[in-house]
């Protein structure tokens, strides 16, 4: 089952941990987002591999947007 | 004094200098980035120059562009307020060398406090104690233990590149050692690129206490009191009041004397904050020294209620070589003032929560003061911090303080953006807060005690 990750707010992508391919753990952090000049690191919930990552590090989110979709 | 003044910086800040400068008869310039333009200091300016987008870098971070601003204005003087370029040496060098007159202490200073191991040596030789730490990155896994065991347990892993509170764990005894050594190494690696690891001694139940000083143009140096900021969450302060509550009175003086010490020992100049950690029993306490901010502070209005002085005039005077606007050593403080700063984050776990602010009402009154950034139909946007506003509650005695800002906080209306005045009135009803026994564990162990939502 696919698992996608949205914003929860308006957010800049400050680190992109992962790429698309990668096999991740449940807990790893595969994005930083950073809003208010705060740090806001997004993980994995459960194992698997990364198959949509349509962002990259600069990129201004809006809440509700996809950061990541992993299978 | 100077004929016009350029203020680097944005929101509740920016206006709050601009305040004073234009009633000093200064004429008062803002810059701002593009999502700013609507906020109020930029409209309560005499004149705004936009720098460019939204992003620090872009913008309020720009040495180049805020120094073109300030050719292009005629402006005399920069005010940098706090964060930002405020404790840039090299962009205050620059100020200078533009013949422009920098509003804080000398680029040196600045220099020298901004490293953390410098600033400890200086601090320490001046007479102030210091907390125990490895001088320099530790050489692995090994060499941390040694040193471990020479400090003592329980310490501070910290990653020597690391800031804003990344990075940091707290151990208990060489296991604990062993296994935040790799991860924060390892952490810090990934982040920062850097695998450094500083150790230091940890002190659990220990209030943040800092002093304000004033560095005059005459070369002496002033002690205004200090001020609690044990009511933090990751780390950043969110309440602080003066004076401080259950301080033994003796530290106290101590404290004071070692600060004008200190800033007497570097030549220090117009208003800086000497930071402490205050630790043990009432009656049996003890400090050792934190860190030196070379610039205004966030909570400095606590200080500017009780002692009824203007400190942002008091460092202009100062930047422009005169004598302060009072005899500051005839000067006695009043009363007890707090500070809440009012935040874009959810009350709960402290999430950043941006928006467009739809209904905006401030608290008035007696002994009320509100240091606002924003306005209804302005927009908190992710790219700075989440301060919205600071609400100063001043009156005799503590009780009546918080009686005070009791009331303040239930006519504080505000709509839009996630905001955090539910979490000041859930600490009102904390019995340590109430007491004034509490230390910066204090918020840690509110949101302990409550279920998870």
């Amino acid at each position: 089952m696919a698992q996608q990750i949205t914003a929860d707010i308006a957010a800049n992508v400050w680190k992109v941990l992962v790429s698309e391919g990668s096999a991740v753990a449940a807990g790893d952090t595969l994005v930083i987002l950073e809003s208010m000049k705060m740090e806001l690191p997004i993980e994995a919930e459960s194992a698997g591999t990364v198959t949509k990552l349509p962002v990259s590090e600069g990129d201004v989110l809006d809440e509700g947007d996809l950061i990541v979709e992993i299978t | 004094m100077m004929e016009s003044l350029l203020v680097a910086n944005r929101g509740e800040i920016a206006r709050r200098i601009i305040r004073t400068a234009r009633r000093l008869g200064i004429r008062a310039i803002a810059v701002h980035s593009d999502v700013d333009a609507g906020l109020p200091f930029v409209n309560e300016a005499d004149e705004a120059v936009e720098l460019g987008p939204a992003a620090p870098a872009e913008s309020y971070r720009n040495a180049d562009r805020i120094l073109d601003a300030a050719r292009r204005t005629g402006a005399c003087a920069i005010h940098p307020g706090y964060g930002f370029l405020s404790e840039n040496a090299s962009f205050a060098r620059q100020v200078e060398q533009a013949g422009l007159i920098w509003v804080g202490p000398s680029p040196a200073v600045i220099e020298l406090m901004g490293d953390k191991i410098n600033a400890r040596n200086t601090v320490a030789t001046a007479g102030m104690p210091v907390a125990p730490g490895t001088p320099e990155p530790v050489a692995g896994e090994a060499a941390a233990i040694d040193a471990a065991a020479a400090i003592g347990y329980p310490l501070m892993v910290k990653a020597s590149a690391g800031g804003g509170g990344m990075g940091m764990a707290v151990v208990h005894d060489e296991d604990g050692l062993r296994k935040q050594y790799a991860a924060v190494s390892g952490f810090a690696e990934r982040m920062f690129g850097d695998p450094g690891v500083l150790l230091e001694r940890y002190y659990p139940d220990a209030r943040h206490v800092e002093v304000q000083i004033l560095g005059l143009a005459d070369g002496t140096v002033v002690a205004l009191g200090e001020r609690n900021c044990s009511v933090q969450r990751r780390n950043q302060k969110l309440v602080e009041e003066t004076p401080s509550p259950g301080l033994d009175p003796e530290l106290r003086e101590h404290m004071l004397a070692a600060a004008v010490q200190a800033g007497k020992a570097v030549g220090y100049r117009n208003a800086g904050t000497v930071e402490c950690l205050v630790y043990g029993e009432p009656g049996a306490q003890s400090f050792v020294f934190l860190e030196m901010n070379t610039r205004l502070q966030v909570e400095h209005p606590v200080t500017e209620e009780v002692w009824g002085i203007d400190l942002v005039e008091q460092q202009l005077r100062i930047a422009a070589g005169e004598p302060p606007s009072v005899d500051l050593a005839a000067l006695r403080p009043h009363g007890h003032a707090l500070e809440f700063r009012v935040n874009a984050e959810d009350p709960v776990r402290f999430l950043p929560g941006p928006g467009m602010i739809t209904t905006w009402t401030e608290p008035a009154g007696d002994g009320v003061r509100v240091d606002a950034g924003y306005a209804e139909g302005t927009r908190v946007t992710p790219s700075y911090d989440s301060l919205m506003a600071k609400l100063i509650v001043h009156a005799d005695s503590r009780e009546a303080a918080l009686a005070r800002a009791r009331t303040a906080l239930a006519s504080f209306a505000i709509a839009g953006p996630k905001h955090n005045l539910p979490f000041f009135v859930e600490l009102l009803g904390e019995p340590s807060f109430s007491d004034g026994t509490y230390s910066t564990a204090l918020v840690t162990r509110m949101r302990a005690a409550r279920p998870r939502t």
